[in-house]
């Protein structure tokens, strides 16, 4: 099914669009743009990154004349934001900064991002423009399930739903027995969460004794991990409620970098603050619209951290029909995969070599690992296959157990989830030529992601 | 880096309040009180059904020790009119629920207007201002951030301020060390006890917390002592300040202490203290020892007249050397009632109770412990085994334990560390066991 | 064609395991075979006695939780793969064993090993049918020399 095929587009609630910015003629939108980029350009001069990046390709600030020439410009990775840990990419004073968040790495060291009173601000209008495209209104009360903290989705989330003027219930992640009280108590009409957590509220809520035909519950804003229009008719069914989705990434902003109108045919790209690009990820080509390709982001407004040609490694497909909303931008599918081998867990952005991080630190372990993801219900799990060495193995039950919740420990302080450890014998895990095998995404293979 | 070295107790125009001089205070509070007791008189049933049975109205205050005439709330008013009974504004003015958890595991609900939301900033700006901090800090918050207030309450304080928020929220402290080490954090928020485990961690991982940039802690939500806190001192080279307050009447930012470290200066403009006597109810002269009782005077959502906190001081009225005319308390250090504080979360006995009998159908004697084991505190559950749910393979006997793990998370939020125990083996005193033994050694 | 086992809770510190033993002493009851399973907390003490019932009592009367568990004892040739013979039957069988453990005394050359099945009776009638030796009750004990 083509995800832009708006033929049967109809809009599930009243369509309401906040700000004019979203409804700009294209031309006027790509002059802001092409103004934005030149200023963002002029400002990161003092990233050393970019100075140096700047100065090898000989292009200059001023060379830019057209959105087009976007593409003489650097791209940033993942691994760029890493080797210039903590702070290499600020591109304002340090007391400027008022807020820090982080996102989980590949190597256990996250990466951070900063945030000006402007950039806090920037991001409170984006969370709100989709919040209020997708049905969110002032008297709402909202609950906020995404865990608070380092993470940009509960706080992003929070600051346009408070922006707004919602009643806000910020019940962080788990406990989810407590979640369908307070949703009910409370009378919240609006839930903030990722996909697989609403399904198994959802699934909890049906197992209960809580009456579905009274549930207060109205509209669900999920994020924060890929899902499937499966996912969302299983949401919409079991908890009786609109879900629309929402897309972003903490190194660019968080929440906020696009999400879906009251037609849910696509996610419109918030525009005047982003450059999106979507390209083939080997030939750093473009791809022809529609085609599925990595999306590039450039941050156009942002003044602590902006980032040029940040890949993704998202992979999705953008369009630039129109849509019935009146919204002006162009629109991304779902992501549809991922350009490396990072795994979504529960929301949590894993590496396989995060866990291979994790065993290092545990004596006893061989360097033979297998990480299994699969999600039997609705809930992900992992399982960890770890061979242990001949010589640490152990007949003593106890000393076993002792190993394993070392290495669970371990992987939970440097995924931050929580997986399942499984000791295996020397030996046993499979190797294809010398090479073992290291992920084995039954989600995939069940096609739920 | 740090220029406010030469000056740590300057002062802060957000703190006026706290030097307003007695008598303007005294006028403040009596209008704010009239103000707050008619509103509460409007909108709570409850609190309009008492006066009545008193045959009172709002127009007995005519000075701040009328006070006295008015009946205590109690955590019981909280729970028995959840979730909206005591809201004093319309739905569509509340901007934010926090909710707490209560005795039968019905959470407690507390609601905030805009205007509640900007007093909370206020009142936690003036307590970081107390506490030294300045805009241009890096403040490393570790308050559990959600339903809990202290979290989403010392952020806006500090972020109101001026200074830059690191919003970690609780635990990972190997990450929580980092970020304090990379980002040149000078001052962190969190419970004590977590903060002894940072300082442990940190010496395993070999930081030295001393050559850091971090100059002062910000600590509440659990009773701690001057022993803890000289160990902090010393082993941090950070100062480390007491704050209080809880989510019924407002979550942190009731008090705070100053660069004194003696005694917390409550924030009078928004918040009444008066002592009484836990037995009797009686007031009590400032300086004897009692109940804490407080009255909100600027809370408009949901204003709590002459609540029962049940912890036990004294008021301090004798001035302060740092100039603030706000009356202290003392620091507490214990409760009247049973309840016990561990990690920030306040849990009653019942509640583990609840929870156990939801997993085995009958009551068995359980103990619980409290110990602080590298400077963290731990929660252990001993529950005995009874014939009922005994089975002869230990992958059942696994289950039964983690069964009951789960079920005491889900009802208080905590993970504990859970034993089951042969028959007899908790010892009772006149047939009943001792249900919560405090190793912790928290009396001065 | 079933034997009653006895299992008794304890916690896994030292000295915990004299307490049960001590009392069947008193009381006059020998232990024909015992087996500890344990983790890092709690450990079961599982027990074979001949007056099973006595055996329970007198250790209900002392304070210990005790459950009887129904097992069955059967014969294994005592030869490298006398064992696997019947892991495999009941495998095939769909029988789940939870866990085992042998008998202290061999029976001239055959091992006495005891089985707690998940299902007992299919177990018996599965490994009866393979013409495996399932013990009676009366005539282990009395193989074993036990009279009282």
């Amino acid at each position: 099914m083509n995800p832009f095929d708006d033929s049967h587009a109809q809009a599930v609630i009243d369509n309401a669009i906040l700000s004019d910015q979203e409804t700009l003629p294209r031309t006027d939108l790509e002059a802001l743009q092409l103004h934005r980029l030149r200023e963002v350009v002029a400002r990161i001069q003092n990233v050393p990154f970019y100075r140096d990046a700047f100065r090898q390709s000989g292009v200059t600030p001023d060379q830019i004349k057209s959105l087009d020439d976007i593409r003489r410009l650097p791209f940033t990775t993942k691994a760029n934001l890493r080797e210039h840990y903590p702070l290499g990419f600020l591109a304002v004073p340090r007391d400027q900064v008022v807020r820090y968040h982080g996102s989980t790495g590949t190597t256990g060291r996250p990466t951070f991002v900063a945030y000006t009173r402007n950039d806090l601000n920037v991001w409170t209008e984006l969370c709100s423009r989709f919040l209020v495209a997708g049905g969110l209104r002032p008297e709402h009360t909202a609950q906020v399930s995404f865990g608070y903290g380092m993470f940009t989705g509960a706080f992003g989330l929070h600051q346009g739903l408070e922006n707004v003027g919602a009643a806000v219930v910020p019940a962080s992640a788990g406990n989810t027995p407590r979640q369908l009280l307070l949703m009910q108590d409370l009378q919240v009409q609006v839930l903030i969460c990722t996909p697989s957590y609403a399904c198994n509220l959802a699934e909890v809520a049906n197992a209960g004794d809580i009456d579905m035909d009274r549930f207060p519950l109205r509209f669900a804003h999920l994020g924060g991990e890929p899902w499937t229009e499966d996912m969302r008719r299983h949401i919409e069914r079991d908890l009786r409620i609109f879900a629309f989705n929402n897309y972003g990434l903490s190194e660019i902003i968080g929440p906020g970098v696009s999400g879906e109108c009251a037609y849910r045919v696509g996610m419109h790209f918030q525009e005047d603050h982003f450059l999106i690009e979507c390209l083939d990820s080997n030939s750093l080509e473009p791809v022809p619209e529609g085609e599925p390709g990595e999306l590039v982001i450039t941050c156009l407004s942002k003044e602590a951290m902006p980032l040029l040609r940040y890949r993704t490694r998202d992979i999705a497909t953008v369009t630039s029909a129109p849509c019935p909303c009146g919204r002006t931008t162009h629109r991304m599918s779902r992501v549809i995969g991922r350009s490396d081998d990072m795994l979504i867990i529960k929301g949590v952005n894993v590496f396989p070599s995060q866990v291979e991080e994790a065993l290092l630190r545990v004596e006893g372990t061989a360097p033979h690992y297998l990480i299994e993801v699969d999600r039997p219900h609705i809930m992900d799990e992992v399982i960890v296959h770890v061979e242990i060495r001949p010589e640490d193995f152990s007949s003593e039950m106890r000393q076993m157990q002792r190993l394993r919740d070392r290495i669970d420990r371990e992987i939970q302080s440097v995924t931050g989830i929580r997986m399942e450890v499984k000791l295996v014998e020397p030996q046993t895990l499979e190797r294809f030529g010398g090479k073992a095998k290291r992920v084995i995404d039954r989600r995939r293979e069940k096609g739920l992601i | 880096m740090n220029h406010h070295n030469g000056q740590p107790n300057a002062f802060q125009s957000v703190s006026s309040p706290d030097y307003l001089p007695p008598n303007q205070l005294r006028a403040l509070q009596l209008q704010r009180l009239q103000a707050i007791v008619r509103r509460a008189y409007e909108h709570q049933d409850l609190f309009r059904s008492r006066l009545e049975e008193r045959g009172l109205t709002p127009d007995c205050i005519q000075d701040i020790s009328d006070i006295a005439k008015l009946p205590f709330m109690v955590k019981t008013d909280l729970r028995d009119t959840y979730p909206f009974g005591l809201f004093a504004s319309p739905m569509d003015e509340i901007v934010r629920l926090h909710a707490s958890s209560g005795t039968t595991g019905k959470p407690i609900v507390v609601a905030y207007d805009q205007h509640d939301l900007d007093v909370w900033s206020n009142v936690m700006q003036r307590t970081f201002a107390a506490c030294s901090v300045h805009p241009g800090d890096i403040v490393q918050n570790a308050f559990g951030y959600g339903l809990f207030t202290g979290g989403l309450g010392a952020h806006y304080g500090a972020e109101t301020l001026g200074a830059t928020v690191i919003p970690i929220s609780g635990g990972n402290t190997e990450r929580q060390i980092m970020v304090m080490k990379d980002f040149g954090v000078t001052a962190v928020c969190c419970t004590p006890s977590y903060f002894v485990h940072v300082i442990e961690r940190a010496r395993e991982l070999g930081v030295d917390l001393k050559s850091l940039p971090l100059r002062v802690g910000i600590f509440g939500a659990e009773p701690w002592t001057s022993q803890m806190r000289q160990h902090i001192e010393d082993e941090a080279g950070i100062k480390a300040y007491d704050i209080y307050g809880l989510s019924e009447i407002i979550g942190p930012g009731v008090a705070s202490e100053c660069d004194a470290q003696n005694g917390l200066h409550v924030f009078e403009d928004n918040f009444l203290p008066e002592i009484i006597d836990p037995t009797t109810g009686t007031p009590l002269p400032d300086g004897e020892e009692g109940e804490l009782v407080l009255t909100t005077l600027n809370k408009f959502a949901m204003p709590m007249i002459r609540y029962r906190t049940r912890d036990i001081t004294n008021i301090i009225a004798e001035p302060c050397s740092c100039g603030r005319t706000v009356r202290r308390i003392r620091r507490i250090s214990r409760r009247s009632d049973d309840m016990f504080i561990i990690r920030g979360v306040n849990v009653f006995p019942s509640q583990i109770e609840a929870a156990i009998l939801a997993i085995e159908g009958t009551l068995p004697h359980y103990q619980i412990i409290l110990t602080r084991e590298g400077g963290l505190d731990q929660i252990e559950v001993q529950v005995e085994i009874t014939p009922e749910v005994f089975s002869d393979t230990i992958s059942a006997m696994e289950e039964l334990q983690r069964k009951l793990a789960n079920s005491i998370e889900h009802t208080v939020g905590l993970r504990v560390k859970l034993h089951l125990v042969p028959q007899q083996t908790i010892e009772r005193s006149m047939g009943k066991a001792k249900r919560v033994i405090d190793r912790r050694q928290l009396a001065e | 064609m079933k034997i009653h086992q006895l299992s008794v809770f304890l916690e896994n510190k030292p000295g915990q395991l004299v307490g049960p033993c001590r009392k069947l002493a008193e009381a006059g009851i020998s232990i024909t075979t015992l087996s500890l399973a344990d983790t890092e907390q709690f450990g079961i003490l599982r027990l074979i006695v001949k007056d099973w019932e006595k055996a329970k009592q007198v250790l209900k009367d002392a304070g210990f939780v005790v459950n009887v568990t129904e097992m069955v004892a059967i014969e294994v040739p005592d030869r490298p793969g006398g064992l696997a013979e019947v892991l495999d039957i009941a495998e095939q069988g769909g029988i789940n064993i939870e866990y085992m453990y042998a008998f202290t005394d061999k029976l001239g050359d055959k091992g006495v090993l005891v089985f707690r099945f998940d299902d007992p009776d299919k177990a018996i009638h599965v490994l009866g049918a393979a013409n495996f030796n399932i013990i009676e009750r009366v005539d282990l004990f009395n193989r074993l020399g036990i009279i009282s």
